[in-house]
């Protein structure tokens, strides 16, 4: 049995961390995931995690020092955030080209200018073509089920594609929650033993690992790469599958709440879930059948499940927590109308970019959002397509 | 050679035939010049050996024997390294056939 403990976003991932056991932690602190890497060491000071802890000059070293620790042979954790992650980009690539099963927390955060340490997707959602597996959570809890759910992805031998773990940045990373942490030796069974492919430690069997490829090969190595996070498809569903019978938590590609019959809805990442759930509630008491879709799982992007869900709605707003400069609308809402295009009757659909920069979205704001939702259904909506909630005029 | 087509390959572009760069000939790097041996005044230092950035010096019974084509890429290293005077390697214009 579990127990319930008070820990916020970044100690729900260390402990997740701590169970899992990875051989090499190198990571570099950044806010607002710092406490992730602080508590980590402090584990292994106490003598609590038994792992090579690294602290290196960069958070470029520390994705390098992953990837040379991950084709060593070991299992592999780092944690970062914003600037961070975006000192890490080219190396991301490379983890993901090499199909090295590591894992990483993000704190999402925004990026400068101007300089701002508070919370929104703009970095994590910024690596998406990368090649990692990329799992958003709403809360402490999540970030503590998801990451241990993606040590297992991650390290399917059908997978064998590297992992990032999101919170947002302060809004979870520094919330304190009561989050259920099981018992070490459970997660360690769950989770299993690692089992390296080619390890570059393995003298006996000499490989080759990071080599060139020129104009005749470049293609198919990289259209053989995917084929490691279209199998996880199934893995994350297997492993969430798992999960639910082994701890009780139901996981899957995105979360529906009073979806059912719902007309009108909210598609989003993240913590802002949890007030648009509260005011889904709320218009649920008066009639309204308003509803709203989490998506957990943003690569692989659940497009075919998606249509399935969406294809019974009228209206949907897409909410992002970030913007891409010179787009038609955010990246989630683009993925969502791309996939709902293929539908025979397609719902309406409209985008709203929130929150920047740790900007609050509180339940006036989704009140707000389903209003015009209303209004769309019924073709009566006179807004853009693209709109920024709370923001001042 | 036949090309791989994509689902031939191994997962994460690992080579798994350690070594088999010798198959990859270097040498067609190379353009305009290259180095050649004189063995007359070679005092077998090896250092021309130890620098060459390949594994172009051919060396048997710790002597030097001449410069392996395939693989040198003509960078002159071993050619500045040579103690001996005069130098016992030479940069020397190659024929090139378009
Ligand atoms: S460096 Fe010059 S002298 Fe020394 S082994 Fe090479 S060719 Fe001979
Ligand atoms: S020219 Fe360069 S590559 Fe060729 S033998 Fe000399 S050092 Fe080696």
């Amino acid at each position: 049995m579990g127990k319930i403990i008070t820990l916020n976003g970044n100690g729900a991932i260390a402990e997740a961390i701590r169970q899992i056991k990875p051989d090499v932690v190198a990571a570099y602190p950044i806010t607002p995931s710092t406490a992730i890497v602080q508590y980590v060491a402090q584990f292994v000071a106490d003598g609590l995690l038994d792992c090579e802890f690294v602290c290196p000059e960069s958070e470029h070293s520390a994705m390098s020092m992953c990837i040379g620790a991950a084709a060593g042979g070991g299992r592999v954790v780092t944690a970062t955030a914003s600037q961070g992650l975006a000192l890490m980009w080219e190396l991301l690539y490379i983890a993901a080209g090499l199909r090295l099963p590591i894992l990483a927390g993000i704190a999402s955060r925004a990026l400068s200018a101007p300089i701002n340490i508070h919370g929104d997707h703009s970095d994590s959602i910024g690596a998406r073509d990368a090649g990692w597996i990329q799992i958003f959570s709403e809360n402490s809890q999540e970030a503590y089920d998801n990451f241990i759910q993606a040590a297992k992805i991650s390290e399917d031998f059908d997978v064998r594609t590297p992992a990032m773990v999101m919170i947002d940045g302060f809004i979870t990373s520094h919330s304190t929650e009561n989050v259920i942490v099981e018992d070490d030796k459970d997660v360690e069974e769950f989770v299993g033993e690692f089992k390296p492919l080619y390890p570059l430690l393995d003298v006996e069997k000499p490989v080759t690992l990071g080599s060139i490829d020129f104009t005749n090969y470049y293609f198919e190595h990289k259209r053989n790469q995917i084929e490691g996070i279209e199998n996880s498809r199934r893995v994350i569903l297997k492993v969430a599958d798992e999960y639910e019978r082994k701890f009780g938590r139901k996981y899957g590609f995105f979360e529906l709440y009073k979806i059912d019959d719902a007309e009108i809805a909210v598609v989003l990442m993240g913590s802002a879930a949890g007030t648009g759930k509260e005011v889904v509630d709320e218009l649920r008491e008066k009639g309204e059948k308003a509803g709203l879709i989490k998506i957990r799982v943003y690569r692989p992007f659940p497009y075919r499940e998606l249509q399935d869900v969406l294809k019974n709605i009228k209206a949907i707003a897409v909410l992002d927590r970030l913007m891409s400069p010179g787009a038609y609308g955010a990246p989630l809402f683009t993925e969502v109308r791309s996939a709902v295009y293929d539908l025979k009757k397609r719902p309406k659909i409209i985008n709203y970019i929130y929150g920047l920069g740790g900007r609050d979205i509180a339940p006036d704001h989704f009140k707000q959002v389903f209003s015009d939702l209303e209004k769309l259904k019924l073709n009566r909506y006179k807004g853009d397509v693209v709109n920024y909630l709370n923001l001042r005029g | 050679m036949t090309e791989k087509g994509w689902k031939e390959l191994t997962i994460g572009t690992i080579n798994l035939e350690a070594g088999n760069s010798l198959q990859n000939y270097t040498g067609t790097f190379r353009s305009g010049e290259k180095p050649i041996f004189k063995e007359e005044t070679c005092i077998h230092c090896l250092f021309c050996w130890v620098f060459c950035p390949d594994s172009a010096i051919i060396v048997k019974d710790n002597k030097v024997k001449g410069i392996d084509y395939n693989y040198c890429k003509g960078c002159g290293i071993c050619v500045i390294e040579c103690p001996t005077k005069p130098k016992s390697l030479e940069m020397v214009v190659e024929e090139i056939y378009l």
